[in-house]
């Protein structure tokens, strides 16, 4: 899960990383009040899970309280690559004399981690790696070790820090390296960390992506999804339990275990391509235990997709038995009744298969048919949704 | 001959008391795999009767080793535990440790997975994987053993479900061993571990590598496969369709920028020489051409 600027920004805060005051707001009223409670010049800044904001007119200084509320009110609502501002985050502004780099990152090339560490931050550190990669310092840190004092020296050294402010990115280091493990992080960045004209470093800008896989241990973080950026189906499927994402096609698609729905998805995505530019419609995993009522879920979620109009159920049973999601599609036709009233192309393979073919045939259900292949079922789907 | 596991394997079952692995302890002894005994802290000392296996219960990786002489570990202990699992496979040096679970944490991986690469003497693989299967002779994980028997194809796969597909396609020729590494950002062993290890065994012909979006394994197994790989491979990759920075079920699915993308991938595999379908079925159309079958 990646985090807004506020969400990284008070994470910092809880774990000790130099932060300036701030505090978020949905209206312009609620700008002004935030300006006035911090007090002196602000930055109103845009929160969007997007990069570009600033050259998108997205971060704003604002004079005093009311030019906070105005500069607010023009930012709220508005579309940054597709994403809108329903927030702000209102902070102290900062003079600042130099603009520095920091991050911490899974690196999966080489299964370790990484720290970046750069003296030329800013908005361009993508162009500096590319132009200058001299100027970026990339250090491994092991999983095992993690960063000790003696390592974020090491890293502050190789990146060349100026000596007044070398111990304070140190300490900064450290305490990221807090976020990174405390918080079961994948990416911790600071850009600009930046040293304010009377010599202090501030992260002024974060970027936090978390691991969901971590959840168990990390309570907190539930807390922090972005309930509003959810499609409403997406949303009915997380609340089911389901694996689902919300693509743009006209073929909704169930299978089991990610890797056979992905290649599900380009298969009718190539199929499609001989029945008028058809496309997949969502991703939609079952996983291993196909209950009656998984199916029924994940169909009813299917079904209630405005855009979709053809299914392609492909499966193969592993541990999972055909004849169970048999049952289950059956189960699941008998209990949406007139609501399922879009065709369905399944193909079932793997462990009972005679038996799951046969309880579909008889059922004989009349939205229902069965192919014998995965590249002949996306054929059938693609030419039903192209009807 | 196969690669990593064959008939004399002797395997123990890290969480053989909990639901998942008495379930699949279950299927291993079904298809002929040599289950030894099971570890779960606590309860060492027990002995679980499974379909007429009396299977020994130990505390420790190391007591289950010594007692029994066990050279194979899987792992089927929730994602909770499942690093303190690990690392007690690697303590007793435990030669090959292949982890089924899925949804651990990352920083639990890429910890225990450093930690093997300090002490040098386990090979993991997965997490977040089915396992590997050498057909008539041992099964380590969850894949079906019924699908195909013992033939020349060598197959390595991100993908659980996309294994048995691959399998299935191929059900009348047969495979040396089929490897699920795991979709997962940190993990064991890589398509490259696999390829070495197939282009060295004697009784592999063929290989099936299966990719999918996300990190950059898939053109690393390319520039290796250019320069090491003899043997005729084949490839598949999964993800053409999906969307930019949308997770897809694996953790390790993610497109960033431009690296990772299945085109990407498609290219880098092609470039060195591997013939990439369109399709499972169209790459396994590949192979048989291949071996003229």
């Amino acid at each position: 899960m990646d985090l807004f600027e506020y969400q990284a920004r008070d994470i910092f805060e809880k774990h000790g990383v130099p932060v300036l005051a701030a505090a978020i707001a949905t209206t312009a009223d609620e700008a002004e009040k935030a300006a006035t409670t911090i007090g002196g010049k602000v930055v109103v800044k845009a929160q969007v899970k997007v990069g570009g904001r600033g050259k998108a007119g997205g971060v704003k200084l604002a004079e005093n309280p009311q030019d906070a509320r105005e500069k607010a009110g023009a930012i709220l609502g508005m579309d940054i690559k597709g994403h809108t501002v329903r927030t702000v985050m209102i902070a102290a502004a900062a003079p600042i004399e130099a603009e520095y780099y920091l991050s911490i990152l899974l690196d999966r090339s080489n299964r370790t981690f990484l720290v970046m560490a750069s003296v030329s931050g800013g908005m361009d550190i993508e162009e500096v790696a590319h132009t200058a990669p001299e100027k970026l310092a990339k250090i491994p840190v092991s999983a095992v070790d993690g960063i000790s004092l003696a390592k974020a020296k090491e890293i502050v050294a190789a990146a060349a820090f100026p000596a007044d402010v070398a111990d304070q990115v140190v300490q900064v280091l450290l305490k990221l390296w807090d976020v990174f493990q405390g918080e079961d992080a994948t990416l911790v960045e600071v850009n600009p960390l930046v040293k304010t004209k009377d010599g202090k470093v501030i992260a002024l800008d974060g970027k936090v992506t978390l691991d969901d896989n971590a959840d168990f241990r990390q309570p907190d973080h539930q807390s922090l999804v972005d309930q509003d950026a959810e499609n409403p189906l997406e949303a009915a499927a997380k609340e089911k339990g389901l694996n689902y994402v919300k693509l743009d096609g006209q073929v909704g698609i169930i299978g089991n275990g990610a890797g056979l729905v992905m290649s599900t998805l380009d298969v009718v995505a190539y199929a499609g391509e001989k029945h008028g530019g058809v496309r997949p419609a969502n991703f939609l995993d079952i996983g291993g235990g196909a209950s009656a009522q998984i199916m029924a879920d994940g169909l009813s979620i299917i079904l209630g997709d405005a855009d979709v109009k053809s299914v392609f159920v492909n499966v193969f049973g592993g541990i999972t038995a055909c004849d169970a999601v048999a049952n289950g599609i059956v189960q699941a036709l008998e209990l949406l009744g007139p609501k399922a009233t879009k065709p369905i192309v399944v193909r079932l393979d793997g462990n009972n298969v005679v038996e799951g073919r046969a309880i579909l045939a008889k059922a004989a259900h009349p939205l229902v048919e069965q192919a014998d292949t995965m590249d002949g079922a996306a054929n059938r789907a693609a030419e039903l949704a192209a009807k | 001959m196969s690669i990593f596991i064959n008939d004399a394997s002797k395997v123990i079952v890290q969480g053989m008391t909990g639901s998942e692995g008495t379930k699949h302890t279950r299927r291993m002894l079904a298809s002929g795999t040599k289950i030894v005994g099971g570890v779960t802290p606590g309860k060492g000392g027990q002995v679980v009767d499974i379909d007429g296996h009396q299977l020994p219960v130990f505390n420790t990786v190391a007591e289950a080793m010594s007692a029994t002489g066990a050279n194979v570990s899987v792992v089927f202990v929730p994602p909770k535990f499942a690093k303190a699992a690990v690392i007690d496979a690697i303590d007793a040096t435990m030669p090959l440790v292949v982890v089924i679970t899925e949804g651990i944490p990352v920083h639990d991986s890429a910890s225990f997975y450093a930690y093997s690469q300090t002490k040098g003497t386990t090979q993991i693989i997965g997490p977040n994987c089915p396992g590997l299967i050498s057909p008539g002779k041992s099964n380590v994980g969850i894949i079906p053993a019924d699908i195909t028997g013992a033939g020349p194809i060598g197959l390595v796969s991100k993908s659980g479900t996309l294994t048995y597909q691959m399998m299935y396609e191929l059900r009348d020729i047969g495979f040396s061993t089929a490897v699920g590494i795991g979709g997962d950002p940190v993990i064991g062993t890589t398509h490259i571990d696999c390829l070495r290890a197939f282009q060295d065994d004697p009784d592999t012909t063929a290989i099936v590598m299966i990719g999918e979006i996300g990190g950059d394994a898939e053109e690393r197994a390319a520039a290796f496969i250019a320069e090491y790989v003899t043997k005729p491979v084949v490839g598949y990759v999964a993800g053409f369709t999906a969307p930019e920075g949308k997770t897809m079920g694996h953790a390790g699915a993610i497109v960033s920028g431009s690296s990772g993308t299945a085109q990407g991938k498609k290219d880098a595999l092609e470039a060195a020489g591997v013939k990439v379908g369109q399709t499972p079925s169209e790459t396994a159309r590949l192979l048989r051409a291949i071996l003229g079958r």
